[in-house]
């Protein structure tokens, strides 16, 4: 059964420094939720608030509209996941996966069962009898998701739960972890500094700052209309460009060029930035691209199936442009050659300021 | 460049004599390495043997020897064990110092994980964690006979204690039982000794991860229950370690058992002083190494149950 998380003005002080400041947040029930952010911007501090093992100093949790804020882990429905794990290093899986229900007085064989079914759901029934130390980070991150399931929670709370692991098993570990999230319908709240991971796993990204909620939004709208330059640079893919507001539907760029925009500029703004997707920017510049940025070329760097070209504008602000690898061996460029970078009126995003 | 492959052709016409030669410098350089780690710890393993080994094989020795009048025969006899382990007072006198050993651990392990507990888990900032845990050790810096007399004034017929509680009417007579009583050894001993549980059980509670507290506490482990379940079991190494230091110490002592008690109570290693100052050295000697059995039989059947390993 899933269960949706609310925050009304949730608020961390830690002596004089506030944490998190009175954020207000709706996760819908059975949503895939990631908590984003630089370390220190409160992601974890409200992951724990959530979970109950941080006092709120002042706000409301709300966990299916009822409101947990002062009840202990335990009665709130929710499990969490730890960032190292702590699995009990003195218990086997078995009993690291059954220990709240010895903690709720199941008696031992039905505990040794349930345990025993959930470890089969993540893969490791045959390595029931073995102590944590003896397995490998993947396998110890499956026992600790056993564990953390095995109470029927309506609310998985994940801190940085993949960060451990190697990238090839972080990629893996991915997809279990939103295979698992489908099946059981649950609400999954997920705290990670990867913008790729948060891209890939939620329904909900909430970008966080210095205690702050910046944005929260679907996956492809943060990526695609990033609200102001914090996001856009901390998503990355986005070059961000500074000008003058020339009319409602143009702005003029250090250097003097005009940009053109389909979006229409709010009233009353001076200096305007925008976001312009690194992969919307084209060299070799057409008429169905309008917009130019001059610059010259600092690096260019080969990935496989695409190729980096990084730009330093005249302004002095670097930029990277995504080419395609057709699209670059089409006209390949050399370093420190300068040239001009065109994209549409339709790739260029206003932010806030 | 050029210069390179006529270095290796010279080098290749000097380094080429007959098989012998060539094989046994190596060979012996090879031996060098093999016993150079050996080498290494020679200085320990002079150490050791000065001051471990050859007193305790020159014990065991002397438990075999004879004593006639006032002269050490080195022989072979079995007599001094035999007298040892079929005298009625050896056994009693082992079951009084079992029983002390018995009692002072379970004071010492109740009084020292709960300070080690308080210090470790409740204790939030590290200077103060310092600053009580000095607070523990400093008293240590003293000799232990002088903390043990300073008990004396305090628990004595007309002491403080007696004095304090006739004025506050708690009873119109002295308590007799306060000094050279078992009362009194138990008392010093868990006072000298409480500080061995502590220091390793402090250790091993601060290498316990926070975070697997909180993994208790989520999966709705109470305060008793996160104790039980997660802190004991993670601090039986230092408690082992702990009870290894005390047990050892009381199975050896003698010279509190003697002072507080008032030379009422027995131990075996003062039953062994007694036998030293009779002359009787042989008796002694094999005294001690029943007594040496019995303690290492005891450690070892603590880490049979324990795995301090971590520890070490």
């Amino acid at each position: 059964m899933a269960d949706g998380v609310e925050l009304v003005a949730v608020t961390k002080r830690y002596g004089a420094t506030i944490a998190v400041d009175a954020i207000d947040l709706r996760i819908p029930a059975g949503s895939y939720c990631c908590l984003i952010g630089p370390s220190g911007c409160g992601k974890t501090s409200t992951l724990r608030m959530i979970a109950g093992h941080e006092a709120v100093s002042a706000g409301d949790v709300l966990i299916g509209g009822r409101n947990v804020t002062d009840l202990p882990p335990a009665r709130r429905g929710t499990a969490m996941m730890f960032q190292s794990y702590a699995l009990f290093p003195h218990l086997n899986c078995l009993d690291n996966v059954g220990f709240s229900l010895r903690m709720r007085g199941v008696a031992r064989a039905e505990r040794r069962a349930r345990a025993a079914e959930m470890l089969g759901r993540v893969h490791l029934t045959e390595l029931a009898e073995r102590r944590p130390a003896q397995l490998s980070g993947g396998q110890q991150q499956r026992v600790a998701l056993a564990r953390a399931l095995i109470t029927n929670p309506s609310v998985l709370l994940l801190d940085e739960p993949l960060s451990a692991l190697d990238p090839f098993l972080r990629g893996r570990m991915r997809e279990e972890l939103k295979r698992l999230q489908r099946e059981l319908g649950i609400t999954f709240v997920h705290v990670t500094h990867a913008q790729d991971e948060a891209l890939a796993l939620s329904d909900l990204v909430v970008v966080m700052e210095r205690g702050r909620i910046l944005q929260s939004d679907g996956p492809r709208a943060v990526f695609e209309r990033p609200r102001t330059p914090f996001v856009a640079r901390f998503l990355g893919g986005h070059n961000i460009l500074e000008g003058r507001a020339l009319d409602g539907r143009a702005i003029a760029l250090a250097d003097g060029s005009a940009i053109r925009l389909e979006e229409t500029l709010p009233a009353g703004r001076g200096t305007v930035q925008i976001a312009v997707r690194s992969d919307r920017m084209r060299l070799a510049p057409d008429d169905a691209a309008p917009n130019r940025l001059a610059g010259q070329v600092t690096a260019v760097e080969y990935h496989g199936s695409f190729v980096r070209v990084a730009l330093h504008d005249r302004a002095g602000a670097d930029h990277s442009l995504l080419l395609s690898e057709t699209d670059y061996y089409a006209r390949p460029v050399a370093l420190g050659e300068q040239v001009v970078a065109g994209f549409r009126p339709s790739d260029v995003h206003v932010l806030n300021t | 460049m050029s210069s390179l492959p006529r270095d290796a052709l010279t080098g290749a016409a000097i380094a080429a004599p007959p098989d012998g030669a060539a094989v046994l410098p190596r060979a012996r350089g090879r031996r060098l390495a093999a016993a150079l780690p050996y080498l290494q710890s020679l200085p320990l393993w002079l150490v050791m043997g000065v001051f471990l080994l050859i007193p305790i094989l020159t014990i065991v020795a002397v438990s075999f020897w004879d004593d006639q009048e006032y002269a050490l025969v080195p022989t072979f006899i079995l007599d001094n064990y035999r007298e040892v382990l079929t005298s009625r007072v050896t056994w009693t006198t082992y079951l009084s110092t079992l029983r002390y050993a018995a009692i002072v651990w379970a004071a010492t392990l109740a009084i020292g994980f709960t300070v080690a507990y308080f210090l470790s888990f409740h204790v939030r900032s590290a200077l103060w964690q310092m600053v009580l845990f000095q607070l523990c050790a400093i008293p240590f810096l003293t000799s232990n006979v002088i903390r043990m007399i300073s008990w004396i004034p305090f628990l004595g017929r007309n002491g403080i204690l007696n004095r304090t509680l006739m004025a506050l009417g708690v009873t119109d007579h002295p308590l007799e039982f306060l000094l050279f009583s078992p009362f009194a050894v138990v008392l010093a001993f868990v006072h000298l000794y409480t500080l061995f549980m502590v220091v390793p059980i402090f250790n091993t509670m601060m290498r316990i991860e926070r975070s697997l507290i909180e993994a208790a506490r989520d999966a709705g482990a109470g305060p008793v229950a996160v104790l039980r379940h997660i802190v004991v079991p993670l601090s039986l190494p230092g408690i082992a370690i702990g009870t290894i230091f005390v047990v050892t110490l009381v199975m050896g002592d003698f010279v509190t058992v003697q002072m507080m008690s008032g030379g009422q109570s027995a131990s075996v290693g003062l039953m062994m002083k007694n036998q030293i100052s009779l002359l009787q050295y042989p008796v002694a000697a094999a005294q001690a190494v029943v007594l040496l059995a019995t303690v290492l039989l005891m450690v070892w059947a603590i880490l049979r149950v324990v795995d301090i390993r971590r520890e070490l």
